[in-house]
């Protein structure tokens, strides 16, 4: 039962960082209608960013705030200076683009610092584990994550659905030019809306640090799951992302957790983990498949 | 059509060159080195490129003047191919070698041996080309994939564990390391874990061990994953509960130095050691540390013996770059290894010793890996016995 419990804990952490990275890739596909390839590069700023100010400097503080600070700044470069050209091109020019970023962003950083993964501790406070049930712990650190993320999405929804800010970004998304016609000066929101994803991809990354090996290349390893977290949620609704991202991190986790057990009451040990491993590894994307088919928008489409 | 007849007398001219180039009695011998630079096993290239290097004393391999050229697979088998293709092709290259990763070397290595050229492996060994595939073009200086995790099982076995639980990626070098290390594990497999290869999340696995509590894990996760896989064994809490056996590529050098506490006890093995005490280590070693401000990996002193390897047979041949007398020249094997005791075996892959290693805290605080002892004496592969040379 507890071994359960914790595999749930497990799939909803990773279900939240898949959240933070899909919120803002979702926002930007949705609202601007870009592909953006690079956004695990974003992710990847954020996470060596922290690593460094906090190897630096000692201190847990300064170190989310450079995180945060670097992936939204280059965030909004990128969209100033790049991606701001692309929104009436082709959706091929703009992964063509966007890829390209990400050569140069992994190139750079290899140059800046080398191509040894960084090390990167558990922050003081949040080390050890901690006794949920008897007979059943679980990091600290892992239950801190998952609660920033649900934070996170609150705070987006209030965002989107409470302000006027919000309220601009939604009617951007649907009516470009007739909210441009009224006076508001689109290009600003867009830049805002960019940096805002920017800054959730460079908090995953921040928190992933600890966690995961921080190095060059780690963007794209986790950006393959995030597109399927936004297809499965609807492209461009956040809290299709949050449902999406969590049905994801449940699903895969369970699968890799159980699967291999399961099956072995039907069939012989070894065919049993072969088959196990074959089939959890294609769990998600069978998911994704099966959503397609059923409803091809995705679970929560934003432009119903 | 008239890009066409341009581009063929470009290539015409450039091969007009390349002959007249080869034509000059003291023009370098060429060697190609394709490896890995980047993405996340780019470290492990860097280290090969730069052992490889530090071999080469005054732009001289076994006093013939030598010169490296060095391509980026990306860990692409593609990529691989036709740079090697353009090697031998365009650059009239005879020599190669440098791939990291089994599965380019997979693509790459039957097209160099059937172009006539020669590949020496610094890293890479798959047990296909150890068996009945073995060619007489075709020599290893690291050691065969299953090598690594055989010693694995026997340090387990030593150290007199009675219960493993084992993980390792789902690719092809994965399930090497799993048959590697139940060939010479003799105690119960408690359970077996195939990971996947772009995991970036092990709690669920970390969760099975606890539930399974065995006396020790075996896991081989290369580069990147091992960092995560690591750090998480200790988040978890099953560092100081369950200890673990690993082999070399999942405690290398850079692994140690990104996860610093969490790799403290583990227990390896490996045929080399940056501690080893003999003449042609310690030279290897203060080379590198003049030259590089880093640790060197197990990746780097096999890259250096690839060298010194080549450095041999060339000097055999008296620098004359003829594939077949070359390949006579090195299964003598005569050069000195910074591991001490080396030899090629009838495959001319390794047979070599394999040691027990563990990382402990120094008195400087920092981890790191020491030598522990001998875990087998001269050993060969399982496949060597396949190969008719």
């Amino acid at each position: 039962m507890t071994l359960v419990l914790e595999q749930v804990l497990n799939g909803l952490q990773l279900g939240v960082m898949l959240f933070l990275l899909a919120a803002g890739l979702t926002l930007v596909f949705g609202v601007m209608g870009v592909i953006n390839l690079a956004h695990g590069s974003l992710y990847m700023v954020g996470a060596y960013a922290a690593a460094i100010v906090a190897a630096k400097t000692g201190s847990a503080v300064l170190s989310v705030l450079a995180g945060l600070g670097a992936a939204a700044v280059i965030g909004m470069i990128v969209e100033l200076g790049v991606l701001r050209r692309l929104y009436a091109r082709d959706h091929l020019d703009q992964v063509l683009a966007t890829f390209a970023l990400i050569l140069i962003f992994n190139e750079t950083t290899t140059l800046l610092f080398g191509r040894k993964p960084l090390f990167v501790s558990v922050p003081k406070m949040l080390e050890g584990s901690v006794e949920l049930m008897p007979g059943f712990t679980y990091p600290i650190y892992r239950l801190a994550v998952i609660g920033v993320g649900l934070l996170v999405a609150v705070g987006l929804y209030v965002l989107i659905n409470r302000t006027r800010i919000g309220m601009l970004v939604r009617a951007g998304a649907t009516h470009r030019q007739m909210v441009r016609a009224l006076g508001v000066d689109i290009r600003m929101i867009f830049t805002l809306v960019f940096g805002l994803g920017a800054l959730l991809a460079g908090l995953a990354g921040l928190m992933a640090g600890p966690i995961l090996s921080v190095q060059v290349g780690m963007g794209e390893q986790i950006l393959i799951l995030t597109f399927v977290v936004v297809v499965i949620g609807g492209i461009g609704s956040v809290r299709g992302a949050l449902l999406g991202a969590l049905i994801v991190g449940l699903v895969d986790t369970l699968l890799r957790a159980f699967l291999p057990g399961l099956l072995r009451q039907v069939m012989q040990g070894p065919d049993a983990d072969a088959l196990a491993a074959g089939v959890s590894s294609m769990g998600v994307y069978l998911l994704m498949a099966l959503v397609l088919l059923v409803r091809p928008r995705g679970l929560f489409p934003a432009h119903a | 059509m008239t890009l066409r007849t341009a581009l063929t007398g470009v290539t015409a001219g450039l091969a007009l060159a390349l002959a007249a180039s080869t034509a000059s009695a003291q023009a370098p011998v060429k060697i190609g080195l394709i490896t890995t630079l980047s993405g996340p096993g780019g470290y492990i290239g860097e280290d090969i490129r730069d052992g490889f290097k530090l071999a080469i004393k005054d732009g001289k391999l076994g006093g013939v003047p030598v010169e490296v050229i060095v391509e980026d697979d990306a860990l692409k088998p593609g990529q691989g191919k036709q740079i090697a293709e353009k090697f031998m092709k365009n650059d009239g290259i005879k020599i190669l070698t440098g791939i990291v990763f089994s599965n380019v070397a997979s693509a790459v290595v039957p097209d160099v041996v059937d172009g006539g050229a020669m590949y020496v492996s610094p890293n890479a060994a798959p047990s296909n080309f150890a068996g009945k595939e073995c060619h007489k073009n075709y020599f290893v200086v690291s050691w065969q994939n299953d090598s690594l995790h055989e010693s694995a099982g026997q340090n387990a076995t030593n150290l007199g564990y009675k219960k493993a639980f084992i993980l390792a990626p789902n690719y092809p070098a994965g399930k090497d390391a799993l048959t590697g290390f139940k060939r010479f594990f003799k105690g119960e497999i408690a359970g077996e874990i195939y990971t996947k290869l772009d995991q970036t999340d092990f709690a669920a696995e970390m969760a099975q061990i606890r539930a399974a509590n065995p006396d020790v894990v075996f896991q081989f996760h290369p580069g990147g994953l091992g960092i995560t896989f690591l750090r998480q064994y200790q988040q978890a809490g099953l560092k100081d509960k369950i200890p673990m056996v690993v082999a070399a590529p999942s405690l290398d050098a850079t692994t140690v130095s990104a996860v610093g506490d969490a790799a403290d006890g583990i227990n390896a093995s490996s045929h080399w050691n940056t501690d080893f005490d003999n003449p042609a280590n310690k030279e290897f070693m203060a080379a590198w540390n003049k030259s590089f401000n880093r640790v060197p990996t197990y990746y780097a002193s096999q890259s250096y013996d690839t060298a010194l390897a080549i450095g041999a047979a060339l000097k055999g041949t008296g620098g004359k770059v003829d594939v077949d007398a070359l390949g006579a020249a090195m299964r003598k094997a005569d050069f000195q290894s910074v591991r001490g005791k080396f030899k090629f075996g009838p495959n001319q892959h390794p047979v070599q010793d394999w040691f027990a290693v563990k990382a402990e805290k120094g008195a400087d605080g920092k981890i790191a890996i020491v030598t522990k002892g001998v875990i087998l004496k001269d050993h060969g592969d399982a496949y060597a016995a396949q190969c008719k040379l």
